[in-house]
């Protein structure tokens, strides 16, 4: 077994394992971190597939920035624990069986018989010279898919506005100053003059 | 000379425009002299091409104005035909149109309406102009149906009396059957000849003489016996020839003046001016001529038959023009277009001059129109009487009036004609004229001599069901002053129109049926020329005149005259004892032959049958039950079963969604 | 050496895996989303294998446009969530059936 076999094994395994401990585990905590753990794991099958830019961004992404999301929504949630579990078992045959069934069609497509080494060859190492993976990239990013990147950009711009417009509210009992207004006070609407006798 | 053309069809239609349009804001004398200003120009205009056309050698015009759209090579156009067939039906129809135009003024004085009804009248005068002037058959078809729109326009001028209601969508109705085989024929020449200008369908027919086509089933038609045939049907129901005469009578709730213009002088006689241009395509189906002759033959004499029994002054005219317009069309069928034309021309005069004077005596009989009320009137409206008898005269075919020579003419034609059915008709039409003398006469004296008018003694009679259905109102008749003439504008007209009734004949037999005046218009094989044979023994009216009184018509019109001076004059408890001992022959025509009866029973009822079981079964049960309501209870009951596959669970989506793809990859895993 | 089939079945199991998830976890609205991402890493799992075994960069920036596109929707599945806990006190899908027709 080669030494690259072994890293490919260990990991997929280890990935494997903390999918499955995601849509185990009772406590969504402990989901959000087997999922994180699960990053780490395909982050390290993706650098063997040589996309080393794209297995930092995941780490970086998705580790550093969307589970803390997770683990931050999880835990200012007030989640009653018992109750989100609860049917767990009732479905976990007729779950099962889909995902399994799933599963082999799924193998049966993309198994060694379409796509095993004979049918798509180890390709050639990278020549030592050649582009690195993230320079690569960028220069695809800029050139070629230049429209596509700002699109996404804008999207995500979007995705920070509508977040922000969703979760946004004013809390009635909030004491602020509203400065438009104050600015824009006249005395008419604060001064009145009142005629009357003179007291004695 | 376009120029004045166009200045001749388009002057009535500024009248009808100005007087209808703008009523409000000219008045009423605004409107009548908007109106008379426009047919008056056109008229005159008229008489100048004539004019021309007599005495300058004008040539004949034929030019498109305006083209509508060009479709499958087939050409849609506004264009003119001015020929001398032309000029002769512009000349009467604008002639006789501006005399009921000046009638109207006086007989029209205290109605409502006035402004509408000259506008009207301008209109018609503007269709009318448009279909005889058209130089193709789609023109032909906007002058034909206009004409018909301003007929039940003015047949239901009264809108606000029932019977008027009815009788002009009667009118409409039964002028729609005839429109149909009118426009089916139009159709098949569209078809067949690939074109709808008359030079070219007529240049093409000769060569469709043998053509055949096959309408269903196995047999062969000729094609030119259908077209000529279905263009026909379209006349009949214009020119109101049994079986589609049955509106015409009924037409007379209209006012008087347009009985004259509309229903007597002008627009029914569209069908016989359709068919005499249409002469070079009837010359070849043979067929066709006998089926015109034996429809006309048959109309010249039963309908006159009806008109012995009527007892309403308008409607004895308006069956006397049913059998007259019968006359002109058994002379079409003969071949003897240019006696049917005459004939036309003749009776456009005579018979406007007698509705007309018909009109006079209705206004002064206080709108009484039942005749046996009548009487004597001839000391109260003189020029009316002088008037009416030369109309009658004209009408009988007293020699030497104009009526006397279209009439001789036609019967000469049919006698000699060699057609299928010209035995048929020749005894019909010749009996027929004794019918007319009898009819003519006894309206004649009933309303004129004898007895003071009935309607001013104490008490009348009370009428029965007929007359007292037309007989509108019953005043109080002490306070009404006793009859006296009609005012100027009345009787100028009757004056005017009595000039050509008398000696129109006489001036223009010569030209119109024996010369050159229809050469190259009308077109007549040698062996259909009937009228030849007239011709070849006519020297000259005075001849003419001596040859017809030796000849039997001319007896059965004296005849006719004195027989009905006789009953009506002499002894009139005879026509009592006749009337009760025949007294079916009486209820058959009183009846009018059950006509009416008939199409209320088979046509009214039979399509109110039909349609209340199409809306039974097909609206209500099909449509509305099945295919509206049908459909909605399906989808709202498919909905109720649907509805519950949206449970609104997030995760029922999700799992339809993972066992789609599922699915989806079974098949493409498997297939 | 490990054939791109390996990698392919290892992003079969992850999305099999992620699909049994959304069967389990029914009532938690957390987990499903979580799935959900791990659905999208069993794709971009596949992506990335072929980019290296075809020797095609388009693979990977495609992967690069799933990420963003999934931070997007994870940020704004997130504040719809926040939304909603706000306003009903649960996650629980199952009380979640106002679209019930």
């Amino acid at each position: 077994m080669s030494y690259e076999k072994f890293i490919f094994y260990i990991f997929a395994a280890l990935l494997v394992y903390s999918a499955s401990m995601v849509i185990v585990r009772r406590n969504p905590v402990h989901s959000a971190l087997f999922l994180v753990f699960a990053f780490f794991n395909s982050a390290v099958l993706w650098m063997l597939l040589e996309a080393e830019f794209l297995a930092i961004t995941l780490v970086l992404v998705y580790v550093g920035a969307v589970m803390v999301l997770f683990l931050f929504v999880i835990m200012m949630l007030d989640i009653e624990l018992a109750a989100i579990k609860a049917g767990f078992v009732r479905y976990m045959g007729v779950g099962a069986l889909i995902a399994l069934a799933m599963l082999v069609e799924l193998a049966m497509v993309v198994g060694p018989a379409h796509f095993g080494l004979d049918k798509y060859a180890k390709p050639a190492a990278t020549p030592a010279n050649a582009l690195p993976n993230t320079e690569a990239i960028g220069e695809q990013l800029y050139t070629v898919y230049l429209y596509p990147f700002e699109i996404a950009a804008v999207i995500l711009l979007v995705g920070i506005v509508a977040a922000i417009g969703l979760t946004l509210r004013r809390r009635p009992e909030k004491k602020t100053q509203n400065i438009t207004e104050q600015v824009r006070v006249k005395r008419a609407d604060r001064v009145r003059l009142v005629k009357m006798d003179a007291e004695r | 000379m376009e120029t004045i053309y166009l200045a001749i069809v388009l002057a009535p239609l500024l009248g009808a425009i100005v007087a209808g349009l703008f009523r409000n804001q000219i008045g009423r004398a605004g409107a009548h002299w908007a109106a008379i200003l426009g047919v008056a120009a056109s008229c005159l205009l008229s008489l100048y091409v004539l004019k021309l056309f007599i005495y300058d050698g004008q040539q004949a015009f034929n030019g498109s104005v305006y083209t509508w759209m060009v479709s499958d090579g087939i050409r849609f156009e506004i264009g003119f035909l001015i020929d001398k067939l032309t000029v002769m039906m512009m000349s009467v129809v604008t002639f006789v149109s501006l005399m009921v135009h000046i009638y109207t003024i006086g007989y029209m004085a205290h109605e409502e309406g006035y402004q509408r009804f000259f506008s009207y009248i301008a209109l018609f005068t503007f269709s009318m102009l448009m279909l005889v002037m058209s130089n193709n058959f789609l023109q032909l078809f906007f002058g034909w149906e206009a004409v018909g729109l301003v007929s039940y326009l003015l047949i239901g001028f009264y809108f606000k009396k029932e019977s008027a209601i009815f009788a002009n969508m009667k009118a409409f109705l039964v002028n729609r059957v005839g429109d149909f085989g009118f426009i089916l024929g139009i159709a098949a020449i569209a078809m067949y000849f690939n074109s709808l200008d008359y030079a070219e369908v007529f240049g093409r027919a000769p060569q469709l003489k043998d053509a055949t086509i096959q309408i269903w089933g196995g047999t062969a038609w000729s094609l030119m016996t259908v077209v000529c045939i279905l263009l026909f049907v379209g006349a009949m129901g214009k020119s109101a020839q049994v079986p589609l005469h049955v509106w015409l009578p009924d037409s007379m709730e209209g006012p008087t003046p347009i009985s004259a213009l509309i229903h007597a002088a002008t627009m029914v006689t569209a069908g016989i001016f359709m068919v005499a241009r249409m002469s070079p395509l009837y010359e070849l189906s043979e067929t066709a001529l006998s089926f015109v002759l034996i429809i006309g033959a048959t109309t010249a004499f039963f309908t006159g038959l009806i008109g012995i029994v009527q007892n309403d002054i308008k409607r004895v005219v308006a069956y006397s023009t049913l059998s007259q317009l019968g006359y002109m069309i058994a002379a079409l069928g003969v071949s003897a277009y240019a006696a049917g034309l005459f004939h036309l021309m003749t009776h456009a005069f005579f018979k406007a001059l007698l509705f007309l004077a018909a009109g006079s005596v209705i206004m002064g009989m206080h709108h009484d129109q039942d005749i046996r009320n009548m009487g004597g009137v001839r000391k109260y409206m003189p020029i009316t009487w002088i008037t009416a008898l030369l109309g009658s005269l004209a009408l009988i075919g007293f020699p030497g009036f104009s009526g006397f020579f279209s009439k001789d003419a036609i019967i000469g034609a049919i006698h000699h004609s060699q057609l299928f059915g010209a035995g048929y008709a020749s005894v019909l039409v010749t009996a027929g004229v004794f019918v007319t003398a009898l009819y003519s006469f006894r309206m004649f004296f009933l309303v004129f001599h004898g007895e003071g008018p009935r309607h001013f003694e104490s008490h009348h009679d009370a009428h029965d069901e007929h007359g007292g259905a037309e007989a509108q109102e019953h005043h109080d008749v002490k306070d009404e002053p006793t009859p006296h003439e009609s005012p100027w504008v009345v009787t100028l007209p009757l004056i005017l129109l009595a000039i050509p009734s008398v000696v129109i004949g006489w001036m223009t037999i010569q030209p119109m049926l024996f010369g050159d005046w229809f050469a190259g218009v009308l077109t007549v094989l040698p062996e259909h020329d009937a009228l030849g044979e007239v011709g070849k023994r006519y020297h000259g009216q005075i001849g003419f005149i001596q040859h017809g009184m030796l000849e039997l018509p001319f007896w059965l019109a004296m005849g006719g005259l004195f027989v009905a001076w006789f009953i009506y004059m002499k002894k009139p408890a005879l026509a009592l004892e006749i009337r009760t001992r025949f007294d079916w022959l009486y209820h058959a025509l009183d009846m009018k032959y059950w006509f009416d009866e008939v199409y209320q029973f088979v046509f009214a009822k039979g399509s109110r049958a039909l349609g209340g079981m199409l809306s039974e079964a097909g609206d209500r049960f099909l449509i509305d039950g099945l295919i509206v309501n049908g459909s909605a209870k399906v989808v709202d009951t498919f909905a109720h079963r649907v509805r519950r596959l949206q449970t609104g669970y997030l995760y029922h989506y999700a799992i339809a969604m993972i066992l789609g793809l599922l699915l989806l990859l079974s098949i493409f895993v498997i297939a | 050496m490990i054939a791109l089939s390996d990698y392919l079945i290892v992003g079969a199991i992850l999305f099999s895996l992620s699909v049994a998830g959304i069967f389990l976890n029914r009532k938690n609205l957390l987990i499903l989303l979580m799935c959900v991402e791990l659905m999208l890493l069993a794709v971009n799992m596949n992506f990335i294998a072929f980019s290296h075994f075809r020797g095609d960069l388009a693979g990977q920036i495609f992967v690069f446009f799933i990420l963003t596109v999934a931070a997007a929707e994870a940020a704004i599945g997130l504040a719809i969530l926040v939304v909603l806990f706000r306003n009903r006190r649960t996650i629980d899908v199952e009380e979640l059936d106002t679209l019930k027709g």
